[in-house]
């Protein structure tokens, strides 16, 4: 955006000019072609996933939430289709930063920044208030033209702008709205929000996120990748020569004419290049750069410009993607007249491929072989042991059954450790007294409090393992944990 | 002072601010024209906030805010709101018998809880934070109880308390054998090895076994019982068990039964409303010694 300078010129900081450089507002002509195409779709996808998602319905069976992904907050439960998970089992959630973060590389490594070029929600929601601007205030030339218009303001231009920003506001709008049915049953608060009975905090986040929404898309663009993303510079460091990254193919570009002088060129036999200096490409582009300067942090690499050049070439009759997805390499290898090898597959995302293997069938595992039945145990502090009156020990803990099932288990606790020990559960039915029985409710936890008694005789003063075992009666299912029974 | 504002500087093309030190001018660079906005607007909040709610110092108050907002009537509305969600539960707990009580899962857990908090406030400086008790006050997680450890019983001590001057408080106490004179220094030293002995606990070289009853028979069976099982109706310790409040060497026993003991448990009747005793009482039968 400043103007170039010869490094070498340079003598002291003031010559660089001021460190803040004004906004230059982008105009994005609209533009045809396959790289549109499938941005078109990617965004209905991702807005259809993203807006659509939380009236998905999924049986859990009666008293459950039917929501099939919902973030319970206040019973503290994610919903993930057939999954629920609790709040302490919230490390998959680093798994799969894990899982995301590796295939943002992997991404990178086979073609640039698809992330940021196609779904990003910055590029998404950017994308959607650009096709609002451009259906009601027109294409490149005649934004730019109202913009510059120094006339009084007409009413029908007034208009236009009251729309547009309206209809921003809108979706912005709805963007919040969908956000908190994530957080609550969809249906309902939907209800709820109509009639104006929803909790405030509902109303509070759709405000935040509307005001987020309509400043990042409609206002702030190309300055959020620019400016505030870190991407873009991680980016950079992460690439390698084999990636394919949106390239102009200088090779075949330069030197650059108009389309009248190369026939004439072209009728002598000489070299020309098929550029033909339109500024096509600059046009469409939602960053307002120029892809013919080479790489550059401001290219959200989002292929409009292919589609854009690819059009012009196909008028003046020359082949196509004089931009394309593309390397250095190829370009030298063109260039000494050799063919171009592509290569996808190379260390680089073979390991990128692993990694996510890797932690993805970890997650798998971890997940299908969870226990939905579990048993914490906090051995009393104060005091750890006391003496009875015939001279036995008695420990104390505090144990948290955990029944993560959709029905209520009746389950059976045992210890094994001290010789001759003996527990108890204080407030539990003593039907069965050596073997206490005790209910659990479905999808929650009970804290219980277990009293272990052993002989003096017969245990060694110091400390020993004691293992608590609890069993489901009915499944069978069996969860243990250990701690220590200590002598005073 | 002359007028710099309107002076470029030469090399960058910017205007000065008109200081000049040794001949360096200082080039005028304002601020972002949105930070400086966002600073009035913080300004023009902030005279908002001193009209609406409480700001200013006075000598004695301070300005009320056209609100009226205050962060203890706050305070109060949400102690309130608490009674409000609290009211049921507590009810039920004081609805409940004590044996219900503690069948009933989640009444267990809101007197446990509660029991927990009263305990560290009120009973924890003699008791122990755990209930572990100390030399001469007892340890509530232990089956071994001076008054009795059903929940009731438990209940009736926390209310009344032991010797506090109650009216319906224990009493009973250990009289001061030595002090007053009952018993000879050497009849103590006896009947306190034949305390020890009562245990399974060693004794001194030379002792009269057949002395040592005979003493304990005259004097002490009144309260602590044939064979020295204790009454709770008089707060008289077993002796027999392995438990010792003061403890069991001789020599505490010696100064236990020359000077006597009466330690004083307070009466909580009047100081923590019912359902609160009542959680106590729970709690505490919950430790794990209760009968």
């Amino acid at each position: 955006m400043n103007k170039t300078v010869n490094p070498n010129e340079l003598t002291s900081d003031d010559d660089y000019g001021p460190l803040y450089a004004a906004r230059k507002k982008v105009y994005p002509q609209s533009v045809h072609g396959t790289f549109r195409r499938i941005k078109w779709g990617l965004m209905a996808f991702c807005l259809g996933v993203y807006y659509f998602l939380p009236f998905v319905r999924w049986n859990r069976g009666l008293g459950a939430p039917s929501q099939a992904v919902l973030i319970d907050l206040p019973n503290s439960r994610f919903y993930f289709f057939f999954i629920e998970l609790w709040p302490q089992e919230v490390y998959y959630f680093t798994g799969l930063l894990i899982v995301a973060a590796v295939t943002l590389f992997l991404m990178n490594s086979v073609g640039g920044r698809i992330w940021c070029g196609y779904l990003c929600p910055q590029t998404v929601w950017t994308d959607v208030f650009y096709a609002v601007e451009r259906l009601i205030e027109g294409d490149r030339r005649e934004r730019m033209k109202k913009d510059k218009s120094s006339d009084p303001m007409k009413l029908e231009r007034i208009s236009e702008i009251v729309l547009k920003h309206s209809i921003w506001l809108l979706i912005a709008w709805w963007t919040g709205g969908a956000w908190v049915l994530y957080f609550n049953d969809a249906p309902t608060l939907v209800k709820q929000l109509i009639t104006f009975q929803a909790p405030m905090i509902a109303y509070i986040w759709i405000g935040i996120l509307t005001a987020t929404t309509y400043l990042l898309a409609g206002h702030m663009r190309e300055q959020v990748c620019n400016y505030m993303c870190p991407w873009p510079r991680i980016q950079a460091a992460l690439t390698d020569e084999w990636a394919l990254n949106v390239t102009y193919r200088y090779d075949r570009g330069e030197k650059r004419t108009s389309v009248k002088k190369a026939a004439e060129l072209r009728a002598l036999g000489q070299q020309v290049g098929d550029c033909v200096d339109c500024y096509q490409c600059v046009a469409v582009c939602p960053t307002g750069i120029d892809i013919r300067n080479g790489p550059q942090l401001e290219c959200i690499q989002c292929g409009l410009c292919i589609d854009a050049c690819d059009n012009v070439m196909a008028k003046i009759g020359r082949p196509k993607r004089l931009i394309g997805y593309d390397n250095d390499i190829n370009i030298h290898r063109r260039q000494e007249g050799k063919a171009p090898i592509y290569r996808i597959v190379r260390a680089r995302t073979i390991a990128y491929s692993a990694i996510i293997a890797a932690v993805g069938g970890i997650m798998i595992y971890v997940l299908a072989t969870r226990t939905l039945l579990d048993i914490n145990v906090l051995h009393d502090r104060n005091p750890v042991a006391v003496k009875l009156s015939d001279g036995s020990i008695r420990n104390a803990y505090t144990a948290r059954l955990l029944n993560k099932s959709g029905h209520d288990r009746v389950i059976a606790i045992d210890i094994d450790g001290p010789v001759n020990a003996t527990i108890h559960v204080v407030g539990a039915d003593s039907v069965t007294p050596d073997r206490p029985m005790i209910v659990i409710p479905r999808d929650s936890t009970s804290e219980l409090r277990l009293l272990v008694t052993a002989p003096a005789d017969g245990n060694p003063e110091k400390s020993i393992p004691v293992h608590f075992h609890v069993t489901d009666i009915g499944l069978g299912e069996a969860a243990s944990t250990t701690d220590n029974f200590v002598a005073p | 002072m002359t007028d710099h504002h309107n002076e470029i500087d030469s090399v960058s093309g910017r205007s000065t601010t008109g200081h000049e030190w040794d001949g360096i001018k200082e080039l005028n660079t304002p601020l972002p024209r949105w930070w400086v906005i966002t600073f009035y607007l913080t300004i023009i909040w902030a005279i908002g906030y001193w009209i609406v709610y409480p700001a200013w110092p006075l000598i004695s108050s301070n300005t009320r805010g056209v609100l009226g907002y205050s962060s203890r009537a706050d305070v109060a509305v949400e102690l309130a709101n608490l009674d409000k969600i609290r009211g049921d539960k507590m009810v039920a707990l004081g609805a409940a018998s004590l044996a219900d009580i503690e069948k009933d899962p989640a009444l267990l857990a809101l007197a446990r809880a509660k029991g927990k908090t009263v305990f560290g406030d009120n009973c924890a400086p003699c008791h122990g934070s755990g209930a572990a008790g100390a030399k001469g006050f007892p340890n509530l997680n232990d089956d071994d109880w001076l008054w009795g450890g059903t929940l009731e019983q438990i209940m009736q001590t926390i209310q009344f308390g032991a010797r506090s001057g109650h009216a319906k408080a224990h009493e009973g106490q250990m009289l001061a054998f030595g002090k007053d004179g009952v018993l000879k220094p050497e009849e103590i030293v006896t009947v306190a090895n034949y305390v020890r002995s009562l245990s399974g606990l060693s004794t001194r070289n030379g002792y009269d076994a057949a002395k040592g009853e005979k003493i304990f028979a005259e004097n002490c069976i009144a309260c602590h019982g044939d064979g020295g099982k204790g009454n709770q109706e008089l707060g008289a310790p077993n002796l027999t068990d392995k438990i010792w409040l003061y403890g069991s060497d001789e020599a505490t026993l010696i100064e236990t039964i020359s000077q006597g003991r009466a330690g004083v448990m307070p009466a909580w009747e009047g100081r923590l409303d019912p359902s609160t005793i009542k959680a106590m009482a729970v709690y505490v039968h919950s430790l794990g010694g209760g009968k």
